[in-house]
């Protein structure tokens, strides 16, 4: 597991009151840990402050609409974690 | 302020969207229907209220921080506090800030003050979205002349 997944992992419990060990690397933040569109901008905004990021949800959630994207791509939380990765390379880069 | 409108803004005192900062200002009614149940023979301006007014001021500026492209709704308070009451015929000064610009979303907070003393605060969160017609765009931007915001400084 990597750090960044943990972090998320502990947001996502701190934020949405979820058992911490019921959060999974393959837990579908939608599916399988039932966290709402309300819920998961909070978690965004805890993502963005802890990571110094701006996660892009209206591009993902474009995709994801127009059948571009899975919402498995974005909202896996290993996906997940590996795209905030992506996000701190672009910003150190 | 007009209650039965849910206009809550006087008027917008200072708007600096690169500073992230907005002010302004309102004058709670003398009379009004709210007050003959909030409370009877001891009117009281409701809390609910008091946060309405927070909210539309960080809102402006969000919207200003837009372009006046897209319309903040309120979703989501966090730490609100009402410190003391607020009666009818109070002035009341109101001063909001960005907390975190989100993608479709951001967080603000604000504080209210009775001569220089705080009535309130508390952080706000809005899911940003584009207008949904011209129209109501157009009676936003309406809207935002009527109490002094500066919208041809920001207008996109």
């Amino acid at each position: 597991m990597s750090a960044t997944f943990d972090k998320v992992a502990d947001i996502i419990a701190e934020t949405c009151d979820i058992p911490r060990e019921n959060i999974k690397p393959e837990s579908h933040a939608i599916n399988d840990l039932e966290i709402d569109s309300l819920d998961f901008l909070d978690i965004a905004f805890a993502i963005d402050k802890t990571f110094g990021i701006k996660l892009p949800l209206e591009q993902w959630t474009q995709e994801v609409n127009d059948g571009k994207a899975t919402t498995d791509q974005y909202f896996v939380l290993n996906n997940l974690s590996g795209e905030i990765d992506k996000l701190i390379a672009a910003k150190g880069a | 302020m007009r209650f039965e409108y849910f206009q809550m803004i006087d008027r917008i005192v200072a708007l600096d969207a690169q500073a992230r900062v907005v002010r302004s200002e309102c004058v709670v009614p003398q009379q009004s229907t709210v007050f003959e149940g909030h409370f009877p023979t001891y009117p009281l301006m409701p809390g609910a209220l008091l946060l309405e007014c927070m909210a539309q001021t960080t809102g402006w500026l969000v919207m200003a921080r837009s372009g006046f492209t897209a319309m903040p709704f309120l979703i989501g308070v966090r730490d609100a506090k009402f410190r003391t009451p607020v009666f009818p015929g109070d002035a009341l000064e109101f001063e909001g800030g960005i907390v975190h610009e989100g993608s479709g979303f951001t967080v603000g907070e604000c504080k209210g003050r009775r001569q220089g003393k705080s009535v309130c605060e508390a952080q706000i969160t809005y899911r940003v979205m584009a207008f949904a017609s011209p129209e109501f765009r157009q009676s936003i931007l309406q809207w935002a002349e009527q109490i002094d915001v500066p919208v041809k400084e920001f207008i996109k």
